[in-house]
C-alpha cells in the first residue's frame, strides 16, 4: 500500500499544483501510515519534489506522451499505481487533471472524488471535503472503495515543505493507439494564465468599454497578475471569452484578486471565492461584491487603478 | 447519428444554498431548478446537428420525478423524445454507470454533456460513459467526473472541456479549453463530449416557445428502472463556507494603506 501522487508538468516545467499535489499526498500518506510516491511524465531535473516529501520519484519518458492526452496519461499513472501496490491516487484538478480523472478511475476501479479542499477529516470511513454548488458550500464525501481517486482544488491544501531523499527510478510504461490526438494548439506565449497565477487583476462593465483595459493589463504587469473579464463583458465582445472568470466561465482560486467595476453578481461570486484575499474598487457602495470582498475602495477606477499602478511600482522597487 | 444529450437538473445559478436535516440534505425549499447551464451549450449543439446534418436527439437524467419539467423543458426547446432513469443520483459513478446503460441499449453514438454540473457532481460523468455528449460538469456537486467515467464505461472516445466540434461520417474535429488557449483534436464515433460556452454561443441558446410546448407534451418521456450500479462514494454532510468578516474600507485617497495592508497583513504582495 502506498499513495500516489501525480506531479503535473507543462513544456518540461513543473506546474506550481505538483508541489501541491506532493504536499498533500504526504499528509494523505502520513494518516495512513505508508508512503508517497510521486509519478512524472516527461520531465528531467525531478529532485524539486524532494522539498514536498516524495520519498520515491517515478519517471516516465515516452516521445508518444509528448502532448497531453487524457487516455494516454490515465493508462500510465494506473499502470504505476499498479506496478508500485498504490491504491490511493491523487492528481490535480486543473483542466488537464479534470478530463483525465475519470477515465483513471473507471481504469483503476476507483471511487473518484474532484475539487477536494482539505485533507481526509477521517481516514476510516474515508472521508474528504469537496467544493459544492460552484463554490456556495462543500460536501464532505466518503469514498467507500478500497482504490482511490482524489483530485485536489488549486490553492486550498497548499504548499509544504518537508525535505526528504528521494530515490529516482524510471518506469517503461506501455502506450497503446488513442481515440483523440491532438492536431495543434493555440496559446498565447509568455502571458501568465489565469490557472497559474498567484494574482489575478479582473474588470468589468464600470470600464466603459474595451478601449480602457490599457491600465488594466498595465496593473496586471506589474503585479505579475493575469488578467480577466466578468461575463457581461465577454458577452460584449470587450474581451475574449477565455478571460471570463464565474460560475459558468473559468474558475480562480487565486491568492490574490482585484475586481475593478464588477458589481459583484452571485455568478460571478461563485466563481472567484476559492480566493484568497479580494479587493474590490467601484464606484457604487452598495454594490454587493464589497460584502464578499477582504479590502475595498469605493472610488472611480479612472483615478484609483492609475494611482495603485504608480504606488505599486514604487513599493515594488523598494522591496525587490 | 443518434445523439443522447446528458441533462442534470440543477439549482438556477442565482440560488441560495442552504442544507437541512443535520446538514445531510440540500434544502430545495424555494429553489428554482433548471436544466444545467452547461447542458443546454451542448443540448443546442445537438439540435444544430439534427436540423443540419440530420440526427436524433434524446434526452436523459437520473433522477426522481421531480426532474420531469426539466426534461419537459429540454423536449420543447426540440429534443425528439427523453428518458429518465427512476433513481436519486447519489454519485458520478453510479450515473455514469445508468448513463451507459441507456447509452449501449440504445445504440447512441455521440453522448453529449455539460462538462459539469452546478450541483456537486464536478465533471465526472462525461468520461465515464465516452461517445454520449454531455455538458462539462453539473453545477450541483459532481466536479466534472460524470462525462468522463462515461466514456470510460463504454468504451467510447472522451473531450472534455469542448468548446466546438464538427461531425462528418464518424470523423470528429473538437477543440478544446486548455490552460491559456485551446487545443484542436481529431477523433472518431463513437464519443462521449463534455462540453462548455463555445461548443455554441450564449446568443444561440433557445428559449422554448409555445409551439414548442405545446408539442413537448406529447413527446415520448421514457421512465426505466436504474440497474443495480452500486455507488463509490457517498455524500455524509455539507457545509457552508465560514462566514465572512466585513469588509475593511480603505479612502480612495490613502492607497498607501491599501498597500500597506496588501504586503504586511494579507501577505500577497
Amino acid at each position: 500500500m502506498s499513495v500516489l501522487v501525480y506531479a503535473n508538468s507543462s513544456e518540461g516545467k513543473f506546474k506550481k499544483s505538483a508541489f501541491e499535489v506532493v504536499s498533500y499526498g504526504k499528509k494523505v500518506a502520513e494518516e495512513l501510515g505508508t508512503n508517497v510516491i510521486a509519478v512524472t511524465i516527461n520531465i528531467d531535473g525531478v529532485a524539486e519534489l524532494q522539498n514536498y516529501g516524495a520519498e520515491t520519484i517515478v519517471t516516465v519518458n515516452n516521445d508518444g506522451l509528448k502532448v497531453f492526452n487524457a487516455q494516454g496519461y490515465a493508462s500510465v499513472i494506473k499502470q504505476v499505481a499498479e506496478a508500485k501496490g498504490s491504491n490511493v491516487i491523487i492528481i490535480d484538478s486543473s483542466i488537464d487533471g479534470l478530463y483525465l480523472g475519470p477515465l483513471l478511475s473507471v481504469a483503476f476501479n476507483a471511487g473518484y472524488a474532484s475539487n477536494v479542499v482539505a485533507a481526509p477529516s477521517s481516514t476510516s470511513p474515508f472521508i474528504v471535503k469537496r467544493k459544492a454548488f460552484s463554490n456556495k458550500g462543500f460536501n464532505n464525501t466518503e469514498i467507500s472503495t478500497e482504490n482511490k481517486v482524489i483530485g485536489l482544488a488549486k490553492n486550498s491544501y497548499g504548499i509544504h515543505e518537508n525535505s526528504v531523499t528521494a530515490s529516482v527510478e524510471s518506469f517503461q510504461a506501455s502506450i497503446g493507439d488513442f481515440g483523440v490526438a491532438s492536431t495543434s494548439i493555440d496559446k498565447a506565449v509568455g502571458k501568465v494564465t489565469i490557472a497559474d497565477a498567484d494574482v489575478v487583476v479582473s474588470a468589468g462593465r464600470g470600464l466603459k468599454g474595451p478601449e480602457n483595459w490599457g491600465m488594466v493589463e498595465e496593473l496586471a504587469d506589474v503585479l505579475g497578475a493575469a488578467t480577466a473579464c466578468s461575463k457581461p463583458v465577454s458577452d460584449l465582445g470587450w474581451r475574449p471569452h477565455g478571460e471570463h472568470v464565474g460560475q459558468t466561465g473559468k474558475p480562480v482560486a487565486t491568492n490574490l484578486y482585484i475586481a475593478i467595476g464588477i458589481s459583484g453578481a452571485i455568478q460571478h461570486l461563485a466563481g472567484i471565492n476559492a480566493s484568497k484575499v479580494k479587493v474590490v474598487i467601484n464606484t457604487d457602495p452598495e454594490a454587493p461584491f464589497f460584502k464578499a470582498a477582504d479590502y475595498g475602495i469605493v472610488g472611480d477606477a479612472f483615478e484609483v487603478v492609475p494611482q495603485l499602478i504608480s504606488k505599486l511600482r514604487d513599493f515594488k522597487a523598494q522591496n525587490s | 447519428m443518434k445523439i443522447l444529450v446528458c441533462i442534470s437538473h440543477v439549482p438556477d445559478t442565482t440560488s441560495k444554498i442552504n442544507f437541512t436535516d443535520n446538514d445531510t440534505k440540500f434544502d430545495t425549499n424555494g429553489v428554482q431548478f433548471v436544466i444545467n447551464p452547461y447542458d443546454e451549450f451542448v443540448l443546442t449543439r445537438a439540435m444544430w446537428f439534427k436540423e443540419k446534418q440530420g440526427a436524433s436527439v434524446t434526452v436523459v437524467n437520473v433522477g426522481s420525478a421531480s426532474t420531469e419539467p426539466t426534461l419537459r423543458k429540454a423536449l420543447a426547446i426540440g429534443a425528439d423524445d427523453a428518458i429518465r432513469v427512476n433513481a436519486e443520483p447519489i454519485d458520478g459513478m453510479s450515473v455514469a454507470k445508468e448513463i451507459a446503460e441507456v447509452a449501449k441499449n440504445g445504440g447512441y453514438d455521440l453522448v453529449l454533456a455539460g462538462k459539469e454540473s452546478s450541483d456537486y457532481n464536478g465533471q465526472m460523468v462525461p468520461g465515464m460513459v465516452a461517445a454520449v455528449l454531455a455538458g462539462k460538469e453539473s453545477s450541483d456537486y459532481n466536479g466534472q467526473m460524470v462525462p468522463g467515467m462515461v466514456a470510460a464505461l463504454l468504451g467510447f472516445n472522451f473531450v472534455n472541456g469542448c468548446v466546438g466540434m464538427e461531425v462528418d461520417g464518424n470523423n470528429v474535429t473538437a477543440t478544446r479549453e486548455i490552460d491559456g488557449g485551446s487545443e484542436s483534436l481529431v477523433t472518431t464515433l463513437p464519443l462521449v463530449v463534455g462540453g462548455q460556452k463555445g461548443i455554441v454561443e450564449e446568443s444561440d441558446l433557445r428559449i422554448p416557445n409555445m409551439r414548442g410546448i405545446m408539442m413537448a407534451r406529447k413527446k415520448p418521456l421514457n421512465v426505466v428502472e436504474p440497474t443495480s450500479s452500486e455507488n463509490a462514494t457517498s455524500s455524509q454532510s455539507f457545509e457552508k463556507p465560514a462566514p465572512k468578516g466585513a469588509v475593511k474600507l480603505v479612502d480612495a485617497d490613502n492607497i498607501d494603506e491599501l498597500i500597506n495592508l496588501l504586503h504586511n497583513k494579507a501577505k500577497v504582495i
